[in-house]
């Protein structure tokens, strides 16, 4: 299919709605103004994907989750290491952690994979609210890593019809810390090439 | 007359090769695979970054061989021919093939670094090319960086530091 104006414009509405509500239940369980950015929707190929949120060796927080049901695909959450500890310092009162810490507390590792689960869940109900699409996405996985080595395993099943991917990119950021790339948290969704029929069918513009 | 050394760089699903003095690098090695073939003798040689097993899972007419561990290893061959290497001279290191989350699922994607590492010793072992060593495995991401001169790969991770094997 042809992937015209307002296709993009429809993926930047998902964007818009499901980066809106995670955002909404970050702030509500921090206690703290977020904002987000318009979402960028884009055709790139793998070597453009790789060098979203700061490139690809840089080291970063990452949630990953598949997604499966009407809508097949794979979602990320990443956030950069500073911005990282200071959600986690905050959830769990411990101004000590941190994740660069070779011995990153337990309980900390956990609140992150709970963040992830809450934030990725806001998106993803919203999406399938705003679609009336069904889907069941998996239990997130949680990786201190490569942004690169995480993302990747987002482009395996999109690498075997295709070179390029489009990928829906919304960032958020803290209010009082300001809105620089470095601060910024990437949510990323990836649907598999064969699920945009299926979006734009939902939504009445296939 | 000054020589500078470049680093040539490598991108996920790419290939390309490398004389002495400069090196060849990728980085951000997660579920995909590293394979460099050498020249001891000639200090040339060639990296090329897999991110999938087999190509009979590619589903497009066009393809870039690059993306695959059996075509991706056999075009690196054929660069470096170009090169006047002799294909039964070259050696093998490789590094990647990690398994970045762990998930209880049997989906075959979510195994595809072991799956990489395998197809890659097969297809090196199929080309009579010596696998002289390897960092495989694993939960962490890797940054892979080759000296044709010494022959050594630096291996970088966020987790366990730098090596070279």
């Amino acid at each position: 299919m042809k992937i015209t104006s307002l296709h993009l414009d429809i993926l930047k509405e998902i964007g818009n709605i499901g980066a809106a509500h995670a955002a909404t239940s970050l702030s509500s369980l921090l206690g703290r103004k977020i904002d987000m950015r318009v979402p960028n929707v884009n055709m790139v190929n793998f070597t453009e994907m790789m060098e979203l949120a700061g490139g690809s060796e840089t080291v970063v927080v990452g949630i990953y989750l598949r997604i499966e049901g009407n809508v097949e695909g794979s979602m990320f959450f990443i956030l950069p290491i500073e911005q990282a500890n200071r959600f986690i310092k905050r959830l769990i009162q411990d101004e000590e952690f941190d994740f660069t810490n070779s011995s990153v507390s337990e309980i900390g590792l956990s609140a992150m994979q709970e963040l992830g689960n809450i934030l990725s869940g806001s998106y993803l109900s919203a999406l399938s609210d705003f679609t009336g699409l069904k889907l069941y996405p998996t239990v997130p996985g949680l990786a201190v890593d490569m942004f690169g080595a995480i993302i990747s395993i987002g482009l395996i099943e999109i690498s075997q019809v295709s070179d390029q991917v489009i990928v829906i990119n919304t960032s958020i950021f803290e209010d009082e810390v300001g809105n620089c790339e470095e601060v910024q948290g990437h949510f990323i969704l990836l649907p598999d090439p064969e699920s945009f029929e299926s979006i734009f069918k939902a939504l009445g513009v296939a | 007359m000054i020589s500078t050394k470049n680093v040539v760089k490598v991108g996920i699903a790419q290939l390309d090769i490398v004389k002495s003095p400069d090196t060849i690098r990728t980085s951000g090695l997660g579920s995909c695979v590293g394979v460099v073939l050498y020249d001891e003798t000639k200090k040339i040689a060639g990296l090329v970054h897999v991110m999938l097993p087999d190509s009979s899972l590619g589903k497009t007419s066009t393809m870039n061989l690059a993306k695959f561990a059996d075509t991706g290893i056999e075009a690196l061959i054929e660069r470096l021919k170009l090169e006047g290497i002799q294909p039964y001279r070259l050696k093998a290191k490789i590094a990647g093939g990690a398994q970045m989350f762990q998930f209880t699922t049997d989906k075959d994607t979510m195994r595809i670094g072991p799956r990489n590492v395998e197809a890659v010793k097969a297809e090196l072992k199929k080309c009579g090319i010596p696998l002289v060593a390897e960092d495989t495995g694993g939960n962490s991401g890797r940054t892979i960086e080759f000296n044709p001169e010494t022959c050594l790969l630096n291996i970088r991770t966020v987790n366990q530091g730098v090596c070279d094997i």
